[in-house]
């Protein structure tokens, strides 16, 4: 993993070439370039259908759900979300409330625990530490499921059942080495400069993580924020997996719930929650998106 | 480990200081970085751990309630006949190598059509973008199910050309087709990543290669493809490591049962059934250290192929 990480180390493209725009266009015809144009619409449109389909669907009546392809009601009916939002055996909202609950500590735990390790990592020097960033680096390769029984064993026995610790403990212990390495790429590039000139005023390895690296680190900061923000609020195996008391069920197990009553309610309310459910993971997407694109691009994580 | 090399940093400088001094300011630096560790050697306690316990549950026979009992290699001859395995491998197999080249030719495709020095890249990009953070959620995976259902939307287009079919979901032939679809609609984030590779390609060498007469085409084989190569292979590991643990569409597309037919029983689907419906951890071990075999093993045959296609500067 070592070897392809570092190398695929993505850097600034070259500010005049941008500028000049690309060889290629500038040698095309206007009428290729219209129909380039046309492609990437046509195929972001058929990405997009579902999506919007699924909105459209979701404030039509029952009859005309499937019976019509338009990404347009042509009658609005909010009933779905209003029953749908009780269907189960708790409102809604106590899915969202604890689906957020774990988002943003698993968030907290994440920007903590990995920003100290990849400060470690990346501006200190202690003894080991090649030995430790290898092996950090060795467990992004590592497939959860080879801890899957032993950690639900071991988190069974502390009682964790049935509570959020086993999804938000490993997120303060720094298990997700992506994040790691994505802040590490970062902390690096920082000029090293500045770690000179504030240990000579006096400041110490804490001082300078706190004044220093922490404040300039905000872009990557967000990417994992945003990031994990995503990946906690999908999440589906792990709340599966612990949590079986459904006063403590998150959104995608409350939309599971849903499919297992399929006979009693209607694709309209599964469709109601579902928008429900998405609407979040877009605004976050509409309002980070500049830090996710970076921060894919920096290191391929996804 | 360049990586570690690059990011040292700079040594004491080369004054001569009492040896005193140096030794304190080594062990206050060593301190210092362990303390900023802390967290992160919890964390290899906890991934340490599980990981030597199960190795040894693989060679055991667990339930969970009554203690592991060693039963030596019986969980691997079981396996060996286990036709249900053989299945979710042949399933989880399937799937990882139609859908992953599908998805990073259309990422690549994609990319270089967009990296083009189109007007409006940033618009189009988030919208290619979006569908991958989207995909393993389980509302998209019921939205797949609506789509491609007996009365779904594909049948409905369909149907305007005068085509029937049933629902795609239940037919045991086309389940993975579905699933196969909803993995190539996520091709976005690999396409972020290969437009960040392709702007960095130097134009010199287009230019150069314009002059001496090489068409699109051969432009594209010749220097695009050598010059990010390094992130295809990165792509490609990485879409391989992360189909082969396929869960989440499996398991939301057929309620769990990995049907019709076994045709989405993904290898984790069934790793988990074994485990935690049937309660044979021992059994669900030996699984996991087979799929990191596996993983392994894809991702060394990876490294070893990539001196004869990967290309890297310098």
């Amino acid at each position: 993993m070592a070897t392809i990480t570092e190398r695929v180390t993505v850097r600034k493209p070259h500010p005049r070439r941008r500028a000049a725009g690309s060889f290629d266009e500038m040698h095309v015809k206007p009428w290729t370039r219209f129909a380039r144009h046309l492609i990437v619409i046509a195929i972001g449109a058929i990405m997009m259908y579902p999506l919007l389909w699924l909105l459209a669907a979701s404030f039509k009546p029952d009859a005309d759900i499937f019976s019509s392809l338009s990404i347009w009601p042509s009658e609005w009916d909010f009933s779905h979300y209003t029953d749908a939002w009780t269907a189960l055996e708790k409102p809604f909202q106590v899915f969202l409330l604890n689906s957020l609950l774990l988002a943003v500590l698993s968030i907290v735990g994440n920007l903590i625990s990995c920003g100290m390790a990849a400060y470690a990592f990346s501006r200190l020097d202690f003894r080991g530490r090649k030995f430790m960033f290898a092996l950090m680096l060795s467990t992004l390769m590592l497939p959860s499921q080879v801890l899957l029984v032993p950690q639900y064993v071991i988190f069974a026995q502390l009682g964790w059942l049935n509570t959020y610790l086993p999804l938000l403990v490993p997120t303060f212990l720094a298990t997700n080495a992506f994040f790691i390495f994505l802040m590490v790429q970062f902390m690096r590039a920082l000029p090293r400069e500045l770690d000179d000139a504030a240990r000579i005023d006096g400041c110490g390895s804490f001082g300078i993580f706190f004044r220093i690296i922490v404040p300039l680190c905000m872009p990557a900061f967000a990417t994992t924020a945003i990031f994990t923000f995503i990946g906690s609020w999908n999440e589906f195996f792990g709340p599966l997996l612990y949590l079986t008391n459904q006063d403590l069920y998150t959104v995608p197990l409350a939309l599971k719930q849903f499919m297992n009553t399929e006979g009693q309610s209607s694709w309209g309310q599964i469709f109601a929650m579902s928008v429900v459910s998405l609407a979040p993971v877009v605004g976050f997407f509409l309002a980070g998106q500049k830090y996710l694109i970076n921060g894919i691009a920096t290191t391929g994580l996804k | 480990m360049t990586v570690a090399e690059e990011a040292r940093p700079r040594l004491e400088p080369p004054t001569v200081l009492p040896a005193e001094r140096v030794r304190k300011r080594r062990r206050r630096q060593d301190l210092a970085g362990y303390v900023f560790l802390l967290p992160w050697f919890g964390g290899v306690l906890l991934t340490f751990v599980p990981f030597c316990i199960s190795l040894y549950l693989a060679f055991t026979d667990y339930d969970l309630l009554t203690p592991p009992k060693f039963t030596g290699l019986d969980n691997i001859t079981q396996m060996l006949n286990d036709t249900k395995l053989h299945n979710s491998l042949v399933v989880t197999f399937t799937y990882t190598f139609v859908s992953v080249p599908l998805s990073l030719a259309a990422a690549l495709g994609v990319a270089v059509m967009l990296n083009r020095g189109m007007r409006g890249l940033p618009l189009y990009r988030s919208i290619y973008y979006l569908p991958s953070l989207l995909g393993g959620s389980v509302a998209i995976v019921m939205l797949w199910r609506a789509i491609f259902g007996a009365d779904g939307i594909v049948n409905h287009v369909l149907g305007l050309f005068g085509v029937e079919a049933g629902s795609w979901i239940q037919n045991p032939d086309t389940a993975m087709g579905v699933l196969i679809s909803l993995q190539v609609w996520t091709f976005g984030s690999p396409m972020v990543i290969f437009l960040a590779a392709l702007r960095q390609v130097p134009q010199e060498l287009y230019e150069a290669a314009a002059v001496d007469g090489a068409r699109k085409w051969r432009r594209f084989v010749s220097i695009t493809m050598p010059m990010i190569s390094p992130v295809i292979f990165f792509n490609l590991v990485l879409s391989l490591i992360g189909a082969l643990q396929t869960f989440t569409q499996g398991f939301v597309m057929s309620n769990g049962t990995g049907g019709p037919a076994g045709s989405t029983m993904f290898y984790n689907l069934y790793l988990y059934q074994q485990g935690f419906t049937n309660f044979n951890m021992g059994y669900a071990s030996a699984m996991a250290w087979l799929l990191l075999l596996i993983i392994a093993a894809f991702t060394g045959i990876n490294f070893f192929a990539q001196k004869y296609w990967v290309h890297y500067e310098s």
